[in-house]
């Protein structure tokens, strides 16, 4: 039968050779294979202790930026949990106090802002959403495997860009004592 | 036998035992590194260094493990299966010399368990009953896939140990004994000649009977790629699909016991057992450019023939497993094709040259 696209081999059966009946040399030809394969170099990557190199592009575990001046810069409007095709974040709104300006950046904070690690994709469309350029997928990290699920709901504490102390010092931040405290709480 | 000699010798077999016990349990780690390496993966390491604590993992898992007896199984058979397996397998190392004497004051201790002089007759004895274990086990199982299997092992063991008793009477006419030790020690050889030690091995006069004992003893010991009896494709775990915990640890371990007492019994047959080339020149140079005295030069050629010995016996041990990750299966109606219309023809054949040659002279 012609073939239609041309393709087709045709394939004969030869009667086997006596070397192929003997089995011996195609097991000696297989078993050399295997021993090359004994001694290069193994393709694994021992896990946690080594690292896959990242790709600068690599969109790994969320960050919550804070401003120049350590202040927050999210100010809870949503656009990145309406962005996010998995439906991963979700945030509670609050109105900045008098006094927390060296907190929050704008009048309107998140006082609660979660992403799910097993809902996302990371797939970035909340980074691009976002107007405040408060969230970021960084390159060279990734949501660490857990034993419970309970584990991978990443809350504030776990998002917002740490602030050492000095360096919130540094640029100027005074903070009062309870709001330090609120903060430690949070990074703990 | 005096109480000393006998208490001495009951030592060398409880160190056998344990040795057999130690070399099987990393046997199940070796396996998993070199299936690992062959295929560019590194295997266990995780548990302690290099994962050499994993024998003790997989052991603190099976004793945990539920033990489980299937409905409708005969509970006295199920439970003997596997010691039956153990056993034998344990039994079959007593006879092989794992070196020469070792002399002491009047003291002589044999590194081998039991000097019988039938011990090959012995060794093939235990070896065709362990497959008893293993039928018992796959029909108290009351499962389908346990029974074909053992139905499988069974018949796959009596069909090779045909050939494998055929191709071991060629070595027999070489050697004139069934005593292992005695056949060992004919493979030393004190001529000066260079290689005459090496030339003076079984493999060197029995090269064709070495490659069928090779084969049948694959077969025997259920490894691919004849391990139809326990097929995964096709029999779920072959004879020991429903065991689990520690009668399940019995059985795989019962076959690295297997594995090598096989590989310690052809590296005696066909590899010269103990002996190491060099040996004679080796003890005199000790004993008199060293100034050791004879007794004390012959024991450490004995120790050294030991480590040598194991050496062999750690080659074949890895040739097993080398071949397991290298071939497929046979099929079941290629495996008794191979047994029965190409092997044991071959061993036959074997045989009648061996004769031809023992009677011209050629090799003695
Ligand atoms: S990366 Fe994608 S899936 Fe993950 S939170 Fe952002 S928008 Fe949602
Ligand atoms: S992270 Fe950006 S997009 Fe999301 S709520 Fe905050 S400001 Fe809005």
């Amino acid at each position: 039968m012609q073939s239609l696209s041309n393709r087709a081999k045709i394939l004969e059966k030869k009667p086997m050779t006596l070397a192929e009946r003997a089995y011996l040399p195609a097991i000696f030809q297989g078993l050399s294979i295997t021993l090359r394969h004994f001694f290069t170099k193994k393709a694994t990557i021992r896990y946690p202790e080594e690292t896959r190199p990242f790709s600068p592009v690599f969109r790994g575990l969320h960050v919550l930026k804070r401003d120049e001046q350590g202040r927050e810069r999210c100010t809870a409007c949503g656009l990145c949990a309406v962005a996010c095709p998995a439906e991963a974040i979700t945030m509670v709104a609050g109105e900045r106090k008098k006094g927390e300006q060296n907190l929050y950046r704008e009048e309107k904070y998140a006082v609660s802002y979660e992403i799910n690690m097993l809902r996302c994709i990371f797939c970035g469309l909340c980074e691009e959403a976002c107007p405040k350029a408060a969230v970021y997928l960084q390159a060279d990290k990734m949501a660490p495997p857990r034993f419970e699920r309970d584990e991978f709901i990443y809350g504030k504490d776990r998002l917002v860009e740490p602030v050492s102390p000095d360096t919130r010092s540094k640029r100027g931040i005074q903070l009062t004592a309870e709001q330090a405290d609120k903060l430690r709480t949070q990074l703990a | 036998m005096t109480f000393e000699t006998l208490g001495w010798q009951g030592l060398v077999i409880l160190v056998i035992f344990g040795l057999s016990l130690l070399i099987a349990t990393y046997c199940t780690y070796a396996e998993r590194v070199i299936a690992a390496f062959m295929q560019d993966r590194v295997g266990p390491d995780r548990a302690g260094p290099y994962g050499l604590a994993q024998p003790l993992a997989d052991a603190v898992k099976m004793f945990t493990k539920e033990e489980f007896f299937p409905g409708g199984a005969s509970k006295a058979l199920f439970t003997f299966g596997p010691c039956l397996a153990m056993t034998t397998a344990l039994m079959s190392s007593a006879v092989i010399p794992f070196g020469n004497a070792v002399q002491f004051g009047s003291t002589v201790v044999h590194l081998q368990g039991i000097e019988i002089n039938v011990g090959m007759l012995y060794v093939f004895g235990i070896v065709s009953l362990g497959v008893y274990g293993v039928m018992i086990g796959g029909w108290a199982s009351n499962n389908k896939f346990s029974l074909l299997g053992a139905i499988r092992a069974a018949s796959q063991n009596i069909s090779y140990e045909l050939a494998m008793g055929l191709a071991l009477i060629a070595v027999l006419m070489i050697s004139g004994t069934l005593s292992l030790r005695e056949i060992t020690l004919q493979q030393a050889s004190d001529a000066p000649f260079v290689w005459r030690d090496i030339f003076n091995w079984n493999i060197m006069k029995q090269p064709l009977g070495f490659i069928i004992f090779l084969v049948c003893a694959f077969a025997e010991t259920n490894r691919t790629p004849f391990d139809l009896p326990e097929c995964e494709t096709e029999l779920v775990g072959g004879y020991h699909t429903e065991y689990s915990s520690m009668k399940l640890g019995l059985y795989l371990f019962s076959e690295y016991i297997n594995i090598f007492v096989v590989s310690a019994v052809m590296s005696v047959l066909y590899f010269g057992g103990f002996n190491f080339p060099f040996q004679y020149e080796f003890r005199d140079w000790l004993a008199s450019s060293r100034g050791l005295e004879l007794i004390t030069a012959q024991n450490i050629i004995t120790v050294l023939g030991a480590v040598g010995l194991f050496a062999k016996i750690f080659a074949f041990i890895f040739f097993f497993m080398w071949v397991r990750w290298t071939l497929p299966r046979f099929r079941y109606d290629q495996l008794m094709r191979l047994g029965w219309t190409i092997l044991i023809p071959l061993a036959i054949f074997n045989i009648l040259l061996t004769g031809g040659l023992i009677t011209t002279g050629i090799i003695k």
